[in-house]
């Protein structure tokens, strides 16, 4: 017999205040740092006229792809019918919309022009992929918002929720497709222009999106003391072992394609081989740490329980997933702009040269205050409504087969 | 009771404004609107106080977008007809309170950013212009008149 | 937008007075002051709006543009009041001199860098308010009234030629407003086009003798620098890009 699913709200205790004050610090912080950036300028960050889009960028762009993915849950359980994922639907629908908003945080607060917020959401140019991202975003806002509340309404026609399900699986997917475009469509720069980042970002965001769910749900249930079923987070370990494995096949054939065009050849050998730091970023963070290490924990396991291989791969998927993005971001600024093809610059206003960057402490404030902001809406989401099941046993995987 | 004590505390507010009201019936808490050099605005006073960013934001965009420099309402002649000049007899900048867009603009409680891209120091060739004398200017029109006929 | 108010402040005598002078006078440029007063002056060109009917345009000669002259920036610098703080990582730049080696030849020239003034310029199609934008006489801008400081026009220009204003600024010149956190870049010397004049690096380009630098309208075959542009070949920078960018390079 499968369990029947009960969702009640995540008691407030000690250690839930506590971590409540500390995530209000993070935001705290964050916005001391966005007072200090405002009144002196972007002059006290890292950030330049050669990288113009800095560390704040990395969190806010990861945040937002990590958003589409944490949906992944729920679309599996209304779209694809897996019905041992359903009692987790919910969480999952406010973990993304928490991702969204911590993200879009640090973006629109890292403005030259916060203030002038309003008229981004008013004059559109709709050649710019960044106006149709605005609607992107606030129509997931919308969208996954019905998600959820059809999911939560009593009485709802399971074909309502997987109505909603579909359209929200498939905004998801147009949401990713615009902020991978917003690098793939810069045509100027020899690091982006590539219509493979649109997917890239997509399988991206299916993989750091549930790195980040499962270890959200995992530490909500351990704070809580509620059960989660082992084969449960086995079994979406093995998917996010699928995911990982697709980002680095996306990873290969972006640069492959790139080392075969000549034009590009310049900027492969500076992100692949001589480009110190951003080499060391791709090869090791991306690469080892973010791809052939998860994988190892996760299709190489023992027998027994392998939930802590899971996590620890989770981890380590988010920090590779971090240098990815850094790696896009940054190294794609970094490398410079080709305009005298057939020339070495001498002399020039840093033409020609690989641009410096390092990050300043306010950009990591901003950046990890929208981190916090997410858990703290994830946190307040589970703790007013009835978002989490009271237990996740195995049982909905296979009811012959309790796990107790 | 605390909806009551509000209502007080307004009615309160309402007769002391009442009572400082000075003979003209204006509060005399309204702003020091310091006097402008030049001809005054030909639509009154009243209608710009009220109309004055609508005719520059028209105008603005005017120039901006569309290149016509001819406009009748830009910044950078309020600024230079409105300067008030601070202790030392050149004019202030928007940093002292005595400026004539941030008087007034306190006051409303009205925040503006046109200063963090504009200066708020009148420009002397405009001030130039603006200062020649109307006789000169009426000779300068009629001999146009007579060129261009 | 329609503006009542406006209409009633047209009827203002100068204003009628300054009307009947822009339909007589074809080389008479006006200026109406606030209150009433209005300047004529004479210029070059009547027309007081971009124009349609033109593109403005630069012809940089690359073989008459000298490694140790620096007086185009220079130029730009005091009329557009952008100016060096020490860090030049974050400092403007309007325009700037690149000095190249070619690399196979080991020929080597020198030349100014600004922005291109593309026909289809990509600033304007990856900003997401409107901001960027360019005029009807070809010339690309950025409206910062509109600018919100996101820096993708920054990260979309193949020519790095936009500055982000890193720090607050004060006393600017009138007719180059300029703030933080707004994106800036060259504007042609836009305030002197439109009065009939040329841009500043252009002129201080000629009086230092190496009249490297032309400027003019490319719709015009007339214009000299049409002319200039159909006798001697010359390229745009990033061609493959078919921006078609105003400012073009002869001898590169």
């Amino acid at each position: 017999m499968m369990d029947r699913t009960i969702y009640r709200e995540i008691k407030l205790t000690p250690v839930v205040w506590l971590l409540a004050g500390v995530l209000g610090a993070f935001i705290a912080a964050a916005g001391l740092a966005l007072l200090y950036v405002e009144h002196n300028g972007h002059i006290v960050t890292g950030m330049n006229n050669q990288i113009v889009w800095g560390l704040p960028h990395v969190f806010a762009i990861f945040l937002i792809v990590a958003a589409s993915g944490a949906l992944n849950v729920a679309s599996i359980a209304s779209v694809f019918g897996k019905i041992e994922n359903k009692p987790m639907a919910r969480f999952s629908g406010l973990l993304s919309l928490a991702l969204l908003a911590g993200g879009l945080a640090v973006l629109v607060l890292d403005l030259g022009r916060p203030d002038r917020l309003l008229l981004a959401m008013t004059k559109n140019n709709f050649k710019s992929i960044f106006a149709w991202n605005i609607y992107l975003y606030s129509g997931f806002f919308a969208v996954v918002g019905a998600y959820l509340y059809v999911q939560m309404a009593r009485g709802m026609a399971p074909k309502v929720i997987k109505q909603v399900g579909t359209a929200a699986f498939i905004w998801r997917l147009a949401l990713t497709t615009g902020t991978g475009s917003i690098f793939g469509w810069l045509v100027a720069r020899p690091g982006y222009d590539a219509a493979i980042l649109a997917p890239m970002f997509i399988v991206m965001s299916f993989s750091f999106g549930l790195a980040f769910f499962l270890l959200a749900i995992s530490a909500v249930y351990r704070l809580s003391g509620r059960y989660i079923g082992p084969n449960l987070i086995k079994r979406l370990g093995r998917l996010l072992g699928i995911f990982a494995g697709a980002v680095l096949y996306f990873t290969a054939v972006r640069h492959l394609t790139n080392l075969y065009a000549a034009e590009h050849a310049d900027f492969e050998r500076f992100i692949l081989f001589s480009g110190g730091f951003f080499t060391q970023l791709f090869w090791i963070g991306q690469v080892l740490i973010g791809g052939v290490i998860p994988l190892f924990l996760l299709f190489h396991h023992t027998d027994g329980s392998n939930r802590k291989h899971v996590l620890t791969a989770s981890v380590l998927i988010i920090l590779g997933g971090m240098a990815q993005i850094y790696g896009i971001v940054i190294g794609g600024q970094a490398f410079p702009l080709e305009i005298f093809p057939a020339y070495t610059v001498n002399n020039g206003s840093f033409d020609g040269a690989i641009a410096n960057y390092s990050a300043s402490l306010p950009e990591l404030a901003l950046g990890l205050g929208g981190v916090a902001l997410t858990l703290l809406i994830a946190g307040l989401g589970v703790v007013v409504l009835r978002i989490l099941p009271l237990n996740l046993s195995d049982r909905n995987i296979d009811p012959s087969k309790p796990d107790f | 009771m605390k909806r009551l004590f509000a209502s007080f505390l307004i009615l309160i507010g309402l007769m002391g404004n009442m009572a400082l009201a000075g003979e003209d019936g204006k509060s005399s808490l309204y702003p020091a609107v310091p006097k402008a050099t030049g001809k005054a605005h030909p639509e009154g006073n009243e209608f710009m106080r009220i109309n004055h960013m609508k005719l520059m934001r028209h105008d603005r965009d005017e120039t901006t977008l569309l290149g016509n420099r001819d406009v009748k309402y830009s910044l950078k002649e309020c600024v230079a007809c409105h300067a008030v000049n601070g202790p030392d007899a050149r004019p202030v900048s928007v940093k002292s309170d005595k400026h004539f867009c941030r008087s007034c603009h306190e006051f409303a409680a009205v925040k503006i950013d046109c200063f963090q891209c504009h200066n708020s120091l009148p420009d002397p060739d405009v001030v130039e212009r603006l200062t020649m004398l109307p006789q000169k200017n009426r000779e300068l029109a009629a001999y146009l008149k007579e060129v261009t006929q | 937008m329609k503006l009542p108010a406006l209409k009633t402040a047209v009827k203002d005598l100068s204003e009628i007075d300054r009307r009947e002078f822009f339909k007589a006078g074809g080389a008479v440029a006006t200026v109406a002051l606030s209150s009433g007063v209005t300047l004529m002056a004479f210029g070059g060109a009547a027309s007081a709006n971009a124009d349609a009917g033109k593109r403005w345009g630069l012809l940089i000669d690359v073989n008459k543009c000298k490694s140790d002259c620096n007086a185009c920036v220079t130029a730009c610098s005091d009329e557009n009041g952008w100016e060096d703080t020490g860090n030049p990582e974050t400092d403007a730049q309007w325009i700037r001199k690149v000095d190249l080696t070619h690399k196979q030849t080991g020929r080597e020239v020198s030349l100014p860098m600004m922005c291109q003034h593309c026909e289809q310029p990509p600033c304007v199609d990856v900003c997401p308010t409107g901001a960027s934008f360019k005029r009807a006489d070809g010339i690309v801008l950025v409206d910062k009234h509109a600018c919100i400081g996101c820096r993708y026009c920054m990260m979309a220009c193949p020519f790095k030629a936009r500055s982000f204003v890193h720090e607050p600024v004060e006393n600017q010149k009138s007719h180059a407003p300029r703030g933080n956190g707004t994106v800036e870049s060259c504007t042609l010397c836009v305030h002197r086009v439109d009065k009939g004049g040329s841009p500043a690096c252009v002129e201080a380009c000629s009086e230092t003798g190496h009249g490297a630098m032309m400027f003019g309208d490319l719709n015009d075959p007339a214009s000299e620098i049409s002319q200039a542009l159909k006798q001697y070949s010359s390229i745009g920078l990033r061609d493959d890009l078919r921006l078609n960018p105003g400012v073009r390079y002869s001898n590169l």
